[in-house]
């Protein structure tokens, strides 16, 4: 996307370079605003959680197991967010959790990404057999409840955030080869293909270089949200004991190993669930933007 | 607002329904899982002898409630042979069936039901062998197909087993709970009516509580058998209610809306001793959780490095910082509730120094590496192998040696531990039927060196007390033969015995007379309401 | 049209074998052994091991295994449970009906505050109540459920006493199950008491299970509303000075409804997963708690059958919707 020279044209205003025009667009949804500092600040925890973390996050304190938070009684602001039932701090592993969320968030992206736009490109292009046999893969992948065929996955290569990961990529796959592929099959019959075609590009060329690029918004949006899906569906696998394994200090780990503790010590429960929270709904909020600004039939 | 009204009506509802059954007792028990099925002999898990055979049936002789003391039931008294070989059985008279909706029976209790239970099981050419799947795991575990020629009926209240080899602990294995006797005469017409599997699914029995009806995964209900032969039980309707979590059990049983819980977190532990409506009842289990090491790889088969990492490890923080208080040291195979516990052997210390001397004298001056393999799942004798691996890895770092911990899927870790292929391991047992046999004889004797004998151990002091100790029925013999194998033991240091845990069973103080089932049963005949 | 019919029909088949096969080969691949973990620390001498393989037809070759599979399968037979030895299939059916009344009652819930909230905020759109609405539903889409079950169950049923802790029904009572839907069978015991119990046990959960539902609904039904909204038609309804609640209701509602429509449907793959957790944590007695179990005890047909069967929900309700859809919206016929 290159600016169109304006010389031809006297006296006119150039057009806004197109991301200063997708930064308003974006700017004024006050909501994606806020998801995008609260992600990026997230991920600042994450990166620095060495450095800002309170306390490391499997130092065991064995004289302050399950200390309540600090403005509750029995508190204190060593502790800000409580121990745990061996004596951690609870604030310095949800920051250090951030880092496996993000990760997770990533992986799952990359993979699901690049097999999916692969497979997609693949079925948006080469119609016929291939298409169909893509297709139906997906079709089967797809009726099965998405984390049910992760869980199964993850029973087979045992538990682990690994396998977690590639698990929950491969339920994720056929949202993404659909996508790729109606897109695909849409921007094929446009002109500028032709044009492409005509002049001797070849077929990966033609893929990747000059169809990709216009699929991209729509894909764009879908990957924010699976981010935030991901870690959700991560956070559940660790849940049912098929994650991360402790002592990992994953936000759903946490909450698996503090499940046993809902009614004597709340803090174990509530703030790596509302960490999770938190996180899911900025993303939300920023792929909302995302899609508000990228989308141009919404533009008023 | 649909909160407040369901409340409100609920409250009323509540109300009405209680009041109703006012003299009516209902005891609600929490249960940790739904049962397999109803035929104890076809299952292995405590919580199908829950809502099976602890309930509906009885056996031929029975623990006696809370301890692992063989009391007769459905037999009254038994001969044994002087060779060991015939046990002869006087059945009791009187003794009723229950009726339910498939079945009336037109005769008491006798011996041609004990046949029927047992031939079932025994004789593969028996017409019920093989209904329901067939599959009698815990008849075959404890070799009863080997040791056992025939069971027949000498009268109408007279059964004799006769072995194929003397076996002491075979009074104990008829109180367990594959023996539980089951109605011939109610199988003869299910076999005739062509539905023999009702036998399994609407059972049966002569216990004091009859199966009202099962809602799958969710309810169980029982009501007392009214002409139950010790009495008919003070709990007019037992329920069982299925709560897979534990912190759900705990919410309600506060509530009430249970009264008796199994395995609660070891977190609410505190709440509940302080919390008054609840009496936290506790007693040591039948376990043992141990550390083996495998005898038939180096340098494991010198007895010195054995010996060295017995002092090397801290049992005491294990004990507090894995089992957070719910576990008493082991220095046994056996725990102190079974009979000929030997309290005069000496434990090993927590002594680093002496580990290392030993080491030294071991010819391992600067230690070694090896494998310590921790199970992935909780079990009732180690709550956390894998914390408890890393405390036990930290302690022997300090001597010198190098562990590196190994875990595998638990059928995989089971199967590959029977083949041998580790060099230290934690596991643990949970004894069937209370006899020290049980727990000696097949974690290390030399019979089972190859499979369910971790420490593949094989020493012939040992294996020949206990092979003398099956011999002979004489209580006061074997004791002493039992307590001799367990100072040997102690000596030879196959195993690094770590703990017995304790287990814990809130009850609300309506709650009367419930006693803790060594076996981790949960037994409610005797059991009485306030109200 | 029934072209159109027959068409989507014939793409259900492949689908269905290839979930076979999936389902099939998946199983296998998870390591473990059955027979192993059934007998414990105890063991099992070799020779009765192989004797249970093959009873349980676990030694032949894989190929084989699968044909015998599916032979059985078209006849209906999807194999027993090695843990309690009963039909798989008569399991399923047994418990699936608690897991389909609690869905219903999610979507209804979902639908009751989903569908009124999404409509109001598409016409009043910015205003107060629409980024209320908005943010209230992204939060419930954001939200770990099962974390949101324990706190609503922590709060509501155990620090307040309003609600019951878990299960269908007070153990009080005693329903016969006719039909297998705690609310229907209550109210044909004539026991008052036992259906205020059922409905009162219904409530947690079903706003658990119901909550992503609900935003998904509210956002779909708000965005729908908007596009609808726009079009010409409604401009020239409102222009002819059509009252504004009809030009909602009468005009612009059914078009609205389309795209919901088919949300609906696609939520049933949401709610079945959504199902596994939220019985877990309330102990409800239906198909998403019995197949966790059976995934982690190892039970091989249990799983395979169970997956199967919820498949095979999935895909026919995917098929319905894909028919009403077509039969709503005339452009889907006759697509290509």
């Amino acid at each position: 996307m290159t600016a169109i020279p304006t010389e031809t044209t006297p006296g006119a205003v150039a057009p806004p370079h197109p991301i200063r025009e997708f930064w308003s667009y974006f700017s004024e949804n006050k909501g994606a605003v806020a998801g995008l500092v609260v992600f990026v600040t997230v991920v600042f925890v994450a990166v620095f959680a060495n450095l800002i973390a309170p306390h490391p996050p499997d130092v065991q304190y064995r004289d302050h197991l399950l200390t309540p938070p600090f403005w509750q009684t029995g508190g204190s602001v060593e502790f800000l967010l409580g121990t745990d039932a061996v004596g951690r701090d609870i604030l310095s592993r949800i920051m250090h959790g951030a880092r496996y969320s993000l990760i997770i968030g990533l992986i799952v992206i990359t993979l699901s990404l690049t097999v999916g736009i692969g497979l997609g490109l693949i079925a948006g292009f080469f119609r016929g057999v291939v298409e169909i046999a893509i297709m139906r893969a997906m079709d089967i992948l797809l009726s099965l409840p998405g984390l049910l065929l992760a869980l199964v996955i993850v029973a087979i290569l045992g538990p682990g955030l690994f396998n977690a990961m590639f698990a929950i990529a491969v339920v994720y796959l056929p949202h993404l080869v659909r996508l790729t592929r109606a897109a695909a099959i849409a921007e094929r019959s446009k002109d500028y293909v032709t044009a492409s075609q005509v002049s001797g590009a070849g077929l990966l060329r033609l893929m990747v270089i000059t169809v990709l690029p216009n699929c991209m918004a729509p894909l764009i949006v879908q990957a924010t949200l699976s981010f935030s899906t991901a870690i959700l569906d991560a956070a559940a696998l660790g849940f049912l004991g098929m994650g991360a394994q402790p002592p990992t200090p994953e936000w759903g780990t946490m909450l698996a190993e503090a499940r046993e503790f809902v009614q004597r010590a709340w803090w174990v429960v509530t703030f790596p669930g509302l960490a999770i929270l938190v996180t899911v709904l900025a993303l939300n909020l920023l792929g909302d933007g995302l899609r508000d600004a990228l989308d141009p039939r919404l533009k008023r | 607002m649909k909160i407040t009204i369901a409340r409100a009506m609920l409250g009323v509802a509540v109300a009405v329904g209680f009041s109703a059954a006012a003299s009516a007792k209902t005891l609600v028990y929490c249960s940790e899982g739904s049962p397999e099925g109803f035929n104890p002999s076809l299952y292995t898990a405590g919580t199908t002898f829950d809502a099976s055979s602890r309930q509906i049936y009885n056996r031929l002789v029975e623990f006696e409630r809370g301890t692992t003391k063989i009391v007769p039931a459905l037999a009254e008294s038994w001969d044994v042979s002087s060779d060991g070989l015939v046990y002869t059985f006087h059945l009791r008279k009187g003794v009723k069936f229950q009726t339910t909706k498939n079945f009336k029976p037109s005769r008491d209790f006798n011996a041609d039901d004990v046949v029927f239970s047992f031939n079932r099981q025994l004789r593969t050419d028996h017409p019920y062998h093989k209904v329901s799947g067939g599959g009698y795991e815990y008849f075959n575990a404890m070799d009863m197909p080997n040791l056992l020629k025939s069971v027949e009926k000498i009268d109408d209240y007279t059964v004799r087993f006769t072995l194929n080899v003397p076996e002491a602990p075979m009074i104990a294995n008829l109180a367990m709970d594959f023996a539980s006797i089951l109605s011939a005469e109610y199988a003869d017409k299910m076999l005739a009516a062509g539905t023999p599997e009702k036998v399994d699914l609407d059972p049966v029995g002569t216990g004091p509580f009859q199966l009202v009806a099962y809602q799958k995964d969710a309810v169980i209900r029982y009501k007392a058998h009214p002409d139950y032969w010790a009495g008919k039980a003070k709990i007019d309707n037992l329920v069982f209610s299925i709560t897979p979590d534990a912190a759900v059990r705990y919410a309600k049983l506060r509530a009430n809306e249970c009264q008796v819980m199994p395995y609660p977190n070891p977190a609410d532990l505190d709440a509940m001793r302080k919390d008054s409506d609840i009496n936290l009842l506790e007693q040591e289990g039948l376990n043992v959780g141990y550390l083996a090491f495998n005898t038939e790889k180096k340098p494991f088969d010198n007895k010195l490095v054995r010996k060295a990492i017995n002092f090397a490890i801290d049992k005491k923080a294990i004990i507090d910082a894995v089992y957070l208080g719910a576990g008493v040291p082991a220095k046994n195979p056996i725990p102190p509730t079974i009979w000929s516990y030997n309290d005069d052997v000496q434990d090993y210390r927590y002594d680093p120094v002496v580990a290392k001397a030993l080491l030294k004298a071991a010819g391992y001056p600067n230690g070694f590496e090896t494998d310590l393999w921790a199970m992935p799942v909780q079990r009732p004798y180690n709550p956390n192998a894998r914390r408890m691996a890393e405390m036990m890895q930290a302690d022997l770092a300090k001597v010198g040696i190098k562990a590196k911990i190994v875990t595998y899927e638990w059928g995989e870790y089971l199967k590959r531990s029977k083949q041998g292929e580790h060099q230290m391991i934690l596991l643990g047992w949970t004894g069937d039927n209370g006899d020290p046999d049980n727990f000696m004889y097949v974690l290390l004797g030399c019979a089972a060196a190859k499979g369910a004998n971790r420490a593949r151990w094989c020493y012939k002091p040992f294996n020949d007390l206990l092979v003398e100790a099956k011999r002979t029925a004489d209580v006061a013999k074997r004791t002493e033969l039992y307590k001799k194998a367990q100072v040997v033991f102690k000596e030879e240091a196959p195993w690094f015995t770590i703990a017995h845990s304790v287990v814990f069973v809130p009850v609300r103080k309506s709650v009367v007379d419930y006693r803790i089932d060594p076996f981790g049963g949960h037994v409610f005949y005797g059991v009485d309401l306030k109200q | 049209m029934l072209q159109f019919f027959l068409r989507r029909v014939s793409l259900v088949i492949p689908t269905f074998f290839g979930v076979t096969l999936l389902t099939f080969a998946l199983i296998r691949l998870v390591p473990g052994d059955p027979i192993e973990l059934l007998v414990g620390e105890r063991g099992i001498d070799p020779a009765r091991h192989a004797m249970l393989r093959a009873e349980l037809g676990l030694d032949k070759p894989l190929l084989a295994q699968y044909a015998i599979y599916i032979s059985d399968v078209l006849q209906g037979d999807l194999g027993k449970s090695i843990v309690t030895k009963e039909p798989v299939l008569s399991e399923f059916l047994t418990l699936f009906p608690a897991t389909i009344e609690l869905s219903l009652c999610a979507i209804v819930f979902a639908l009751l505050l989903g569908l009124p909230a999404g409509i109001i905020a598409g016409v009043k759109r910015g205003s107060a109540f629409d980024h209320t609405v908005m943010g209230v539903s992204l939060t419930g889409y954001s939200m770990p459920i099962f974390w949101w079950g324990l706190l609503l169950m922590l709060y509501f049923s155990v620090y307040l006493g309003w609600t019951p802790v878990s299960g269908r029904i007070s153990v009080m009572y005693w329903v016969e199950p006719v039909t297998g839907f705690m609310l229907i069978d209550s109210l044909l015991s004539d026991d008052k008491g036992a259906f205020i119990s059922a409905l009162s046990h219904l409530v947690l959960p079903s706003i658990v299970l119901g909550t992503i539902p609900l935003a998904v609904i509210a956002r779909m039904t708000r965005s729908a509303m908007l596009e609808v909204l726009s079009e010409d038609y409604v401009r020239t309804a409102r222009a002819k000075g059509v009252p504004p609640f009809q030009v909602i209701t009468v005009h612009a509602l059914r078009n609205a409804l389309i795209p919901v429509i088919t949300v609906i449907g696609l939520q049933v793959g949401v709610l079945l997963a959504g199902a596994i957790l939220t019985e877990t944590i309330f102990a409800w007695p239906g198909i998403g708690k019995w197949l966790i179990e059976s995934v982690n005890r190892r039970d091989y047909p249990s799983v395979q059958g169970g997956v199967l069967l919820v498949a095979v929900v999935v895909i026919t309700v995917n098929l319905i919707v894909d028919l009403l859809y077509g039969l709503i919206n005339p452009r889907i016929r006759y697509a290509r």
